[in-house]
């Protein structure tokens, strides 16, 4: 099973913790957004993507299968 | 499947079936077909008819996928929040029947008790639609209850996540889920435009075959034209999907003078330059120039205005539309528009370089397709337009010209999204 991080555009605030703690798979852009990957997150990142989805202060967040 | 374009008489198939009385309605189409009702969504699917609100989505898959749930919902998006666009509005006032049939038997298929018919506010079609459902009750036409709703006149507010949103008593804003998930009030709602409802109500009619041997294999059937700029007649137009562009401007009596390049498909679609004139306008046939036949409106350029100006206009109105949800679009519109407005009116290049980047950063990250409307726009205009980018970036701005696309008025900050 492989997951992939997705963001609520509408919830997401720009509070750029995500980014913080999964910079492998998440940049920012130039008003604070994240950018994500378009790619699977890789078994050794699971861990600090599950983290990051929880502490998202807006909950936009998530991993979904695909 | 082909298309047996040759047997294609040429006549409109919607425009010529005006009638402001049920019983004018019924003379020209005879009455509702209920019988196909259990077979509307095969017939629709082999149809190969697609979504005439911009996304060319297949309709019957549409409405498969709000088949069989529960609780389900029509919406008839009259919103044309497109400015250029002009052929909703008049479908809905030359032929309310037509489109109210293809509604209530598209309900009756996937199982909808309720149809709603959004229409822009202030346009006097909401009480024009009102008197057609009050004919239809009378005459004993129809038995799906139908209303109107009136959403704000914004942009975005004719997404149909939005549309579908405020007919539930919510906000006109779109929302990160589909219609067909959960639209009014949570319902599976099927929303569509009004020239794809009046298609389902001649394919119920008709039939596939005869539906398909207009249009091209890809996307069958005629569709609705709204022609204007350096045209001698700009108005609504029907013909099959496919015709060339050469053709449609012929139609409309041919340009007036000499033009520099072709809005396609709205504010949300595409320039491109008169040399693809020739290729058919379907959305397979715009495809390679990245641009789409959109809500079917075709703006021709005159020579003398400057392309890079109208752009700044659309982009800069386009900007101020956004539903201040997403950070990427809320942002980087209007720092999309403000460096195009640079290269225009500054001769900026740093602002050019900002610019192509920017549209790579912007692209696909809203929740719904507005900021991706904007950045092909705009990137159309730096390929159709590239000439004169060259021009204003060595410092040789134009005057302008004389203003070709309509920028309406923005609402009122205190006309909410309610």
């Amino acid at each position: 099973m492989t997951e992939q991080l997705k963001v609520d555009m509408i919830a997401c605030d720009g509070h750029g913790v995500c980014a913080e703690l999964v910079p492998e798979l998440i940049g920012l852009d130039e008003w604070g957004y994240p950018v994500l990957a378009n790619a699977p997150v890789p078994r050794e990142l699971r861990k600090h993507a599950r983290k990051a989805v929880t502490l998202c202060p807006k909950l936009a967040l998530s991993l979904s299968n695909r | 499947m082909s298309a047996p374009q040759q047997r294609y008489d040429g006549r409109p198939r919607l425009l010529s079936r005006q009638a402001a009385s049920i019983a004018e309605h019924m003379r020209a189409v005879g009455p509702l077909p209920k019988s196909v009702v259990p077979q509307l969504i095969d017939l629709v699917t082999a149809s190969g008819l697609r979504g005439r609100g911009g996304g060319w989505f297949p309709s019957g898959r549409k409405m498969a996928s709000v088949f069989g749930r529960d609780n389900r919902y029509v919406v008839v998006n009259g919103m044309e929040g497109e400015p250029a666009s002009g052929k909703d509005k008049l479908l809905l006032r030359l032929a309310p029947h037509l489109v109210l049939d293809g509604a209530e038997l598209a309900a009756l298929a996937v199982g909808a008790d309720r149809i709603t018919v959004a229409v822009h506010r202030g346009t006097g079609l909401a009480g024009h639609v009102l008197s057609a459902i009050a004919d239809r009750v009378a005459a004993g036409w129809g038995e799906v209850e139908i209303d109107v709703s009136e959403p704000p006149s914004r942009y975005v507010s004719s997404e149909s996540t939005a549309v579908a949103g405020f007919v539930g008593g919510g906000e006109a804003r779109p929302k990160a889920d589909s219609a067909r998930v959960s639209g009014v009030d949570g319902r599976p709602t099927l929303v569509s435009n009004v020239e794809t409802f009046a298609h389902i109500a001649l394919i119920a009619r008709y039939g596939p075959n005869w539906f398909r041997q207009a249009g091209t294999a890809d996307a069958p059937g005629t569709a609705l034209f709204t022609v204007s700029g350096a045209v001698r007649n700009p108005g609504v137009y029907e013909l099959p999907v496919g015709v060339s562009g050469e053709t449609i401007l012929r139609v409309a009596n041919g340009c007036r003078e000499p033009i520099s390049a072709l809005l396609v498909g709205g504010y949300g679609g595409a320039w491109i330059p008169p040399t693809q004139l020739h290729r058919p306008f379907s959305p397979e046939g715009l495809a390679p120039l990245g641009a789409s036949l959109g809500a079917g409106i075709v703006v021709a350029l005159p020579a003398r205005t400057c392309g890079l100006f109208e752009t700044v206009r659309v982009a800069s109105w386009m900007a101020a539309q956004t539903a201040n949800q997403c950070g990427p679009c809320f942002k980087g519109l209007p720092a999309i528009a403000d460096d195009f407005a640079m290269i225009a009116r500054d001769c900026s290049r740093a602002a050019y370089e900002r610019l192509r980047f920017r549209l790579g950063v912007v692209n696909g990250r809203g929740a719904c397709a507005h900021p991706d409307g904007v950045v092909k726009f705009v990137d159309s205009a730096l390929k159709t337009f590239a000439l004169d980018i060259r021009r204003h970036l060595s410092g040789q701005p134009c005057p302008g010209g004389p203003r070709v696309l309509p920028i309406p008025e923005l609402p009122a900050e205190s006309e909410d999204w309610r």
